[in-house]
């Protein structure tokens, strides 16, 4: 045969990327592989990919984004007692990392222990996330268990005593990188685990969480503030009796980020929380911010919370699409989903999709969804006081997010993150 | 201090006339209060004055120690010296009343080119005047005006009031809404605030807290007009009598 076949977009992106071999991951590798080739990439007809087009995702290549030129502001997170651990483009850099030790806490690469033949991470390293394939598939996903280069493997045992303080580089204009993060928290214990950074010009993350009975995990993440990166992230939590999973994002700027969140609340009084502040300004680049959300109430008295807001101008676009499943039998959850966006002017642009399935009697579940502009009334108030319009536009902004700043326990962390919006309102006036 | 003249306002989106013609003038050290009947245009004028969307002047000025008004941003006629105490104080989720006074007072500080307060300073401050109005530190925490009652809400205008320390103070309807004792309170809030270079202009329908803040002029405003202008006496006459008297005088019909 001389002819060559035309090459599927799939076989097309497979062929841009090594796959890793070899290993403790092996078979969950092979399984995610075969998974993926059999759900394909997504396209604009896929239920949940309507909103938002997965082109740039799909491409072989990663698009060129320019790293963004750093300010004079501290990096996010700075000066916090912390285990900070580096990765440029991906490639994990041990010379600008802290030594990876905290008293309860185990922490090991993925590139490093996929060498071994055996991990504790084996029988956890792509289960989540093939467990949140079902009833919605998430190719890329499948695609990071895959492909993933490197990823931290987190075993927390005990109360941990500082935030370990994951920072994304990003310094190449076409780097692509794929993380694949294993977290667990075995039974009561206690971890805090925070992200910045844009991490390449397209960002392919999966964060698999097992979160032990009476475990509490927290999670703080920001989304940096390069304009032209493109990432595609999935979390994929399980949450056992008495746990506690809290995920709080913030996202400014960026051309494309899809954030999916998939939890599974599988023991009773389990309670899940995930909140999202997401700041677009078209004028300094096209921004279009995507949350997908589904969460699964499969044991009694559950407690889920949605928190999502987006405020956006000059032709930014947000999407919502958040799920909340009760199983049949999950009496008592209480499910909660609240989906909003602040539009600064009239070409942006706002999609949500929320949506509740109950299978169970006895739960209180509420969802809602609005748009709107900023409230005159307020306005005029604000100034009439002598408050400027920009500074005043400021303040309502930061109330309009409070919500979902509020979901963040920890107050010097919640500090940190206002301050950064606040810095961004600045920068992003008129 | 304000000078009125001849101001003639429609709103932006009707065809409606509201303003037909207000001419008032209130002195420095003054207090003037405003009375008349229910849509008589008393607190569009207010708004006006400080500089609310959704009304078109069509003519007439409106001048602060000199200054065109009319020409500035609500945030300049603040900073100017102007304060309108709102008859309906609007509630801010998700701000905090404190915040809000803090980014208030430094603003108009900036504004003028002195030096913001440090938070100690503001701390001590809002604490003193928010004490002598009997605003809680609970309250005070709370987002702007959220949950308040009635009578809170009017106390924290006069709050915010006492704060900014305005030349010129625009009240509108501060006594509806507040307990006998409430009101006494706002009374003395604002009596406390009097001095030969701040004025006030009240807008009431009552007697009552023209008893505690005692005027030195009264204006009857009736159909976008200020059509009678007396002592304190007028607002007597009117809390006796009612306006139909005075409105026939001037050829206009009653409101009821
Ligand atoms: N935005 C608006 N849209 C429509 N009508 C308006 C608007 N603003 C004012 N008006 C009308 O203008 C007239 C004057 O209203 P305004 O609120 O100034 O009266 P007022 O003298 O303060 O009355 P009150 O004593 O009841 O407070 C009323 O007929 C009112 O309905
Ligand atoms: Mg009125």
């Amino acid at each position: 045969m001389t002819a060559v076949e035309k090459q599927t977009p799939l076989e097309a992106r497979l062929a841009a990327i090594d796959l890793p071999k070899g290993g403790a991951f092996t078979a969950a590798r092979a399984d995610a592989l075969a998974r993926l080739v059999a759900m394909g990439l997504p396209g604009r007809r896929d239920e949940y990919w309507r909103y938002t087009d997965p082109a740039a995702l799909n491409a072989p290549m990663a698009p060129a984004a320019k790293p963004f030129e750093a300010s004079d502001e501290a990096p996010l997170f700075n000066g916090m007692d912390r285990v900070k651990l580096v990765f440029v483009d991906g490639v994990f850099d041990a010379e600008a990392s802290d030594a990876p030790e905290l008293a309860g806490v185990e922490i090991a690469r993925l590139a490093e222990a996929e060498a071994a033949d055996i991990h504790w991470a084996q029988g956890l390293y792509g289960t989540l996330e093939t467990a949140g394939q079902s009833p919605v598939v998430r190719p890329f996903a499948a695609l990071n268990s895959a492909a993933a280069t490197d990823g931290l493997l987190i075993r927390v045992t005990g109360k941990a005593a500082k935030p370990v303080s994951l920072i994304y580089v990003h310094r190449s204009e076409t780097s692509d990188p794929i993380l694949h993060h294993v977290i667990k928290l075995e039974p009561g214990a206690e971890f805090t685990l925070l992200e910045n950074g844009p991490a390449g010009a397209r960002f392919n993350k999966v964060m698999e969480v097992d979160v032990g009975a009476g475990a509490r995990f927290h999670h703080i993440r920001a989304q940096g503030r390069d304009h032209e990166r493109r990432a595609v992230t999935g979390i994929f939590a399980r949450v056992a009796e008495g746990a506690l999973f809290k995920s709080f994002t913030m996202t400014v700027n960026g051309v494309l980020t899809r954030n999916e969140c998939v939890i599974d609340m599988v023991g009773d009084d389990a309670v899940a929380h995930v909140a999202g502040a997401a700041l677009g300004d078209g004028a300094s680049g096209a921004f279009h911010h995507d949350d997908t959300v589904f969460i699964t109430h499969g044991a009694e008295r559950g407690e889920s919370r949605q928190v999502f807001k987006k405020v956006l101008k000059h032709g930014a676009v947000g999407t919502f699409q958040g799920k909340i499943l009760v199983k049949p039998g999950a009496q008592k959850t209480d499910g909660y989903q609240i989906s909003q966006s602040l539009l600064l002017d009239d070409d942006s642009q706002f999609l949500g999709k929320p949506e509740l399935e109950i299978y169970a009697d006895d739960v209180k579940c509420s969802h809602g969804s609005t748009t709107g502009a900023l409230d005159e009334t307020a306005m005029f108030y604000l100034r009439s006081r002598g408050v400027p319009h920009e500074e005043a536009t400021a303040l309502l902004v930061l109330s309009f997010l409070a919500d979902a700043i509020d979901e963040i326990e920890d107050e010097a962390l919640k500090d940190e993150v206002v301050s950064r919006l606040e810095a961004w309102l600045a920068r992003h006036r008129g | 201090m304000l000078e009125i003249k001849n101001l003639h306002v429609k709103l932006e989106e009707q065809d409606k006339v509201i303003l037909k013609g207000v001419d008032l003038t209130v002195e420095a050290g003054k207090v003037h209060a405003i009375m008349g009947p229910n849509g008589s245009g008393k607190s569009t004028l207010s708004y006006v004055l400080s500089g609310r969307d959704g009304y078109e002047v069509t003519d007439g000025s409106a001048t602060l120690e000199g200054e065109e008004l009319l020409d500035m941003e609500p945030e300049e006629r603040a900073a100017a010296g102007l304060f309108l105490a709102f008859q309906y104080p609007v509630e801010i989720p998700g701000v905090g009343n404190m915040t809000f006074l803090r980014t208030a007072v430094n603003a108009q500080r900036k504004a003028r080119g002195e030096e913001e307060l440090s938070a100690g300073d503001f701390l001590k401050l809002v604490r003193q005047k928010a004490k002598t109005l009997k605003i809680d530190a609970e309250m005070l925490k709370r987002p702007v005006n959220v949950g308040f009652s009635g009578g809170e809400k009017k106390r924290n205008e006069i709050l915010q009031m006492a704060m900014l320390e305005p030349r010129m103070c625009i009240l509108d309807e501060t006594d509806s809404g507040l307990d006998v004792d409430a009101m006494r309170l706002v009374a003395e809030g604002v009596n406390a605030l009097r001095d030969e270079n701040r004025s006030f202009l009240v807008i009431t329908h009552y007697q009552r807290l023209l008893d505690h803040i005692k005027p030195d002029v009264v204006h009857i405003m009736a159909d976008g007009r200020i059509i009678k202008t007396g002592g304190p006496e007028l607002a007597l006459e009117v809390e006796n009598n009612g306006y139909a008297a005075i409105l026939a005088e001037h050829g206009i019909e009653g409101v009821l």
